[in-house]
């Protein structure tokens, strides 16, 4: 049974690692992309960037001062028992939002969207997000935080029968043409396209695969992977660097896309452009409390990825 | 690019004249922040600045730090950096002239007019963050909090933050006094490579209803091309 008191721990944990150490995965693809630049503008951008990352851990200073709109997602295996229920844990994901914010001199962002009232710790009317999903044959919790700022780069539209692959390409050369160009989107970016589902869920599913997924993970369908793997080489085509600069190195750390099942004549498209503060960070918490910081969430597994009725 | 250079705020019109896009700039002295409600507050609600912006944190940073008050007026920043600031174009101009600013430190640019007008008539000059985001770098250059104003009116993150900074930086100059623009000469540098992206597709796809039909528009604007 895991207490209320070790969940809110995990959630500050989860927190504090999102804040300020930039996952593995991305900073070894900006390595790569470092080496790869050949153009002196932003390459030297690369160094700063990778500055910047040893500096926040070691510091412990948020990577990003735009620590965004904290938000959690949460997988709970299906044998996991809490001592105090669901609601004492999202009271204690509150409270440990609100300590990380004053504890780390996070910038309190989250206000009201009308009177800009702002609260001071991040927490309000249904803030921090805290989304859901469930695991067969497991009995631990796991939390991942993510922090992102948010005003540019995402995109939506509404593909219709006829648009194809053509649709998508025309939306993701869009989104990088008008967000890209000035670096607006803090390249290098980690892109996350959502195809299919309905309006609101290939939203969300563009976000899920941008921030939930490592760099270098293709897509189970062997039919997503191979355009997965086209997207990406045909946004590094476009020739841009660090922060927008004609460069060499890529605009693109990866393409992750989700599909989720779709109308018959429509076809939902979301696209998210992950900033280079691509800030996520795993604790999974077991039965007997103790906490595990990991690498990559398991938010997107054969279980959640299924097809057919069971 | 040249070598990295020093300078200390107040900054003299010389300094900023002598700089260049491509220049790489760290600042040692006072700078002090502002987003849109610094600027109404000033600008349009007419409320005048408690300090001599111009003789002593002559440059004004697009950004709000992350930033908290432990006890009653001990303020502790962590990390900082700069937010887009194409937002502001109808403000700088009259910031500029009113209060002496002599940098404008940002995100992504702005419009190369402004460069042209503004910047270039009263010696001024845009400074980009890097990578639009080494905010803890940034934090490490902000040694101490001199002041924060209007934080009972704008809310601590909108208010006018007084950093005292050194070796504060780099930022790169991405408009000079002559009117040139880093970021514009990159967009005309890659935009060959989308009309060619673009040209795979067919025209179905690109005429599709309800969308623009030139995606290559540049983001930012001023009032001689709003949308």
């Amino acid at each position: 049974m895991i207490s209320a008191d070790v969940l809110e721990n995990a959630v500050y944990e989860a927190h504090r690692l999102a804040a300020t150490i930039l996952p593995s995965d991305v900073r070894l693809a900006f390595e790569r992309m470092h080496r790869r630049e050949t153009e002196p503008l932003p390459q030297r951008v690369m160094a700063e960037i990778l500055d910047n990352v040893e500096i926040a851990e070691t510091d412990q200073r948020p990577i990003c001062a735009d620590v965004g709109v904290p938000r959690l997602y949460v997988v709970v295996g299906d044998k996991c028992k809490l001592a105090d229920g669901f609601v004492q844990f999202e009271r204690a994901a509150r409270q440990a939002t609100a300590r990380i914010t004053k504890d780390l001199a996070m910038r309190s962002n989250r206000c009201h969207p009308l009177t800009r009232e702002n609260p001071g710790h991040n927490v309000g009317v249904f803030a921090p997000n805290i989304e859901y999903r469930f695991e067969p044959d497991a009995d631990w919790l796991e939390i991942t935080a993510v922090h992102k700022g948010g005003a540019f780069g995402s995109d939506f539209r509404m593909l219709v029968d006829g648009d194809g692959v053509d649709g998508i390409r025309k939306g993701l050369i869009d989104a990088v043409a008008e967000f890209g160009r000035r670096g607006l989107t803090c390249p290098p970016v980690t892109i996350g396209i959502g195809l299919g589902g309905t309006k609101d869920q290939a939203f969300a599913i563009a976000k899920q695969a941008a921030q939930l997924r490592p760099v270098g993970d293709r897509h189970p369908d062997p039919v997503v992977a191979e355009l997965e793997d086209e997207l990406h080489e045909m946004v590094d085509g476009l020739g841009l660097g660090a922060m927008g600069y004609p460069g060499s190195g890529g605009y693109a750390t990866d393409v992750h896309m989700e599909i989720a099942y779709t109308h018959s004549a429509l076809t939902p498209l979301g696209i998210h452009q992950l900033c280079q503060a691509a800030r996520r960070a795993v604790i999974r918490v077991s039965q007997d409390g103790t906490m595990e910081p990991r690498d990559v969430p398991a938010w997107f597994s054969e279980y959640s990825r299924r097809e057919g009725v069971q | 690019m040249t070598g990295d250079i020093h300078l200390t705020t107040p900054l003299s019109e010389e300094d900023a004249r002598n700089l260049r896009i491509g220049d790489f700039v760290y600042l040692d002295g006072q700078i002090h922040t502002g987003r849109a409600l610094v600027y109404q507050h000033t600008l349009e609600s007419a409320n005048d600045p408690p300090i001599d912006i111009a003789n002593s944190c002559n440059v004004q940073m697009h950004g709000a730090p992350a930033g908290v008050e432990d006890e009653p007026g001990q303020f502790r920043v962590s990390s900082i950096q700069a937010t887009a600031s194409f937002r502001y174009w109808r403000y700088v101009g009259d910031y500029i002239e009113r209060f002496g600013v002599r940098a404008i430190i940002g995100k992504g640019g702005m419009d190369q007019s402004l460069y042209e007008d503004v910047f270039a008539k009263y010696g001024a000059v845009f400074l980009t963050t890097v990578g639009y985001g080494i905010a803890a770098k940034y934090g490490r250059g902000v040694i101490g909090v001199e002041a924060v104003y209007w934080k009972e009116q704008l809310g601590l993150p909108e208010a006018m933050w007084v950093l005292n900074v050194k070796d504060f930086g780099p930022f790169i100059v991405d408009g000079d006094c002559t009117g040139a623009s880093l970021a514009a000469q990159g967009v005309a540098a890659v935009n060959k490579n989308f009309r060619e992206a673009y040209a795979t597709l067919p025209q179905h796809i690109l005429k599709r209803m309800g969308e623009v039909d030139d995606s290559l528009a540049e983001e930012v604007i001023t009032d001689k091309k709003v949308r």
